[in-house]
């Protein structure tokens, strides 16, 4: 509030910018994992692979001096959690949800572990794109920092809804989906293409990990993901499978996640917990509005357990 | 800790095969139970040996600190018994619900949650006798977690949300409620580093068992686990939710009461999870602070998991794991591992038992073929 005309203005503005800023590993984790289900899988395992994500991309980053090798390693340990998670399941009589449970007290364990000699340390950063240069006014310039990666999320979201309709990758994925008997009958693998599919959103979800500890909040720490996978993998369902659905989904969370740091950047402190809490009360509104106990979701994946 | 588990399960399988057919045709379901997530712990020891080693440790050292850190002298016994009270109650949250075929993941919200409203039920009544106020805060502990879980149970009852995902999420809604309750309307002005609520008063805590170190809060776990398998596979109710679980559409048809199932079901899942959290208020911490959050929860789905929902199994279970979290300190004291070290084995026991489940009826000579 160094610029006192604005005042109030400056919580809206907060939360645009959060729209922008914070919404980024939500559109990631939610597009993988919309990858992941569309092939007939649920990977809940996907905010452990957010966190290690997150503490490999930091790591690497702080070794070798370059972010973006960072978020390339962030997503390699994500395909590879997305292999482990795949490759268990691919065994008989092995429950996806259990094994995304497994996966995400791993995942968080793993990254707390090897994570402990990088909370001292200070990583390169990756860089932003300043869309706010026109403007005199602080707060707008800073809502409008924008990270090159949501640039490269906005974009994938419609590659994504295309991929899916047209080609013939985005076909498969959806025949195994909904009938893993017909993706056979054509002569191909189910589990192998449910292995690519949650490899392809265990990467995504590690890049939307290295984008917490590389851009923002931008340091490693213990506490850096709390449940922003889980509240990505809920998006999803209330996305309807659609990877568009998923980016206004997911801009939407951004901007509630802001809220309550916006409200106490303006002197609102009471319920400062409580409004960090809004992206969790928000997913729970929004499923117990979509959701109905007696017809399936529409879009939803006929072969996922989690609607079944 | 290990070796014995090793052991036993070993003796089972090398015995076993000499027996008699018929023997193995009655017991070889029995066997696979306690053979298979034996050897599914095995794995996962050998495989966290060889990661620790990746690091420049010993593994026999590390497997000889877990024994000694959890099972080796009688204060480590007392350490352990006294992690594994919270973990028997928590693995209830899950295990309960698993009979009706649910997968509720949310046990730590409902054992903050039964830490708060304990804490208020204490606060609220504090002068009146210990005893009465004991007895309060245990059904406020017990009613607040089981409403919490019962939501999750309702909303997927009514609303067919996913009960996973929406346990899951209230986690984190139950963690802000407390840090909001905590820094906030139940403050105690006194506790300036780590934003605490009043104690609710030395008279009021539980004690110990005499002669020992153990809170009583063991006993609670252990009364509630057999009281839930009794419930569980001794009554009518028991059956029903097992019927239910088996085949929701022919629980149906002979005309069970779902809902009331699920739901109640949840409010006893909830209200064990919140009883180990009335546990953790009036044993150990004396008041409600954001210590409580300390991952019981979570292990407790391990425990259910590995356990393979089945109450009694989930005390010994829940004594193993609480002896792996009990060794963590000397692993940090003498190893120099990280704290989450028992994390990550964790995890990667959970990995192995989930795999194992490929195993069962498997297993050739427990199939009693002659």
């Amino acid at each position: 509030m160094a610029d006192g005309s604005i005042g109030l203005w400056t919580v809206p503005l907060a939360v645009l910018g959060g729209a922008i800023r914070v919404s980024t590993p939500f559109l990631f984790v939610s597009l993988g994992e919309c990858i992941t289900e569309r092939s007939g899988r649920i990977n809940l395992g996907l905010e452990g692979t957010l966190v290690m994500g997150a503490m490999s991309a930091y790591g690497i980053s702080y070794l070798s001096g370059s972010p973006w090798l960072g978020v390339l390693a962030a997503g390699i340990t994500g395909a590879l959690l997305g292999a482990l998670h795949a490759g268990i399941c691919s065994l008989p009589r092995v429950n996806d949800v259990a094994v995304g449970i497994a996966l995400m007290l791993f995942g968080t364990g793993l990254a707390f572990y090897l994570g402990k000699p990088l909370i001292e340390p200070t990583a390169p950063r990756l860089p932003a794109i300043d869309f706010g240069w026109w403007s005199d006014i602080p707060q707008v310039r800073a809502a409008l920092r924008v990270n090159v990666l949501f640039l490269i999320g906005v974009a994938l979201a419609p590659i994504l809804y295309w991929a899916f309709r047209t080609t013939r990758w985005g076909i498969l994925i959806r025949t195994a989906g909904e009938s893993s008997d017909a993706a056979r009958a054509m002569g191909h693998s189910v589990l192998l293409i449910r292995l690519r599919a949650t490899m392809v959103g265990g990467f995504l979800a590690g890049i939307g990990g290295s984008f917490l500890s590389l851009f923002y909040p931008g340091s490693w720490n213990e506490g850096l993901s709390s449940g922003q996978g889980i509240t990505a993998v809920a998006l999803v369902i209330f996305a309807r499978w659609d990877p568009l659905l998923c980016l206004w989904a997911s801009l939407a969370f951004g901007g509630a996640a802001a809220l309550g740091p916006a409200l106490q950047s303006v002197g609102v402190t009471s319920g400062y917990h409580l409004f960090n809490a809004a992206p969790y009360i928000l997913t729970l509104a929004i499923m117990i509005i979509t959701c109905s106990p007696k017809r399936t979701l529409t879009g939803a994946p006929a072969e996922l357990s989690i609607t079944r | 800790m290990t070796t014995e588990a090793v052991d036993s399960t070993e003796a089972v399988g090398t015995v076993a095969p000499a027996a008699d057919a018929g023997f193995l045709q009655r017991h070889g379901g029995t066997i696979e139970y306690v053979l298979i997530p034996g050897a599914a712990l095995a794995g996962a020891l050998v495989v966290f040996g060889i990661f620790v080693a990746m690091f420049g440790k010993n593994p026999l050292d590390l497997y000889f600190y877990m024994y000694y850190g959890a099972f080796g002298t009688w204060f480590s016994w007392q350490n352990t018994l006294t992690r594994a009270a919270p973990l028997i109650l928590t693995a209830l949250c899950t295990a309960l619900p698993a009979q009706l075929g649910m997968v509720i993941i949310g046990g730590e919200g409902a054992l903050l949650i039964g830490a708060l409203s304990a804490t208020s039920a204490a606060l609220a009544l504090q002068g009146l006798p210990p005893l009465i106020v004991q007895i309060a805060m245990v059904v406020a502990g017990v009613i607040g977690g089981g409403l919490w879980v019962m939501l999750s149970g309702a909303l997927r009852q009514y609303r067919g949300v996913n009960e996973t995902i929406s346990s899951l999420l209230l986690v984190y809604i139950a963690l802000a409620v407390l840090n909001h309750l905590v820094e906030g309307a139940m403050r105690d002005p006194a506790s300036l580093n780590k934003p605490s609520t009043r104690e609710i008063g030395a008279a009021n805590m539980i004690g110990t068992i005499p002669g020992t170190d153990v809170h009583w809060g063991l006993v609670f776990g252990l009364i509630a686990a057999i009281a839930a398998y009794i419930l569980i596979y001794h009554t009518v109710f028991g059956f029903a939710a097992r019927v239910a679980g088996g085949n929701i559409r022919a629980a149906k048809i002979v005309g069970l009461g779902v809902s009331k199932l699920i739901l109640t079901i949840c409010f006893l899942a909830g209200g064990a999870a919140g009883l180990a959290g009335m546990v953790e208020v009036a044993a150990v911490q004396g008041r409600t602070n954001a210590n409580l959050a300390a991952g019981y929860g979570f292990t407790g789905i391990l425990v259910a998991f590995l356990a393979r929902h089945n109450p009694l199994a989930i005390i010994p279970v829940a004594i193993l794991l609480g002896g792996i979290s009990a060794s963590g300190g000397l692993l940090q004291r003498r190893l120099g591992l990280p704290d989450a070290s028992v994390l990550v084995l964790q995890g990667i026991i959970f990995v192995f038992v989930l795999a194992s489940d490929a195993l069962y009826g498997r297993i050739g000579f427990l199939k009693g073929k002659s």
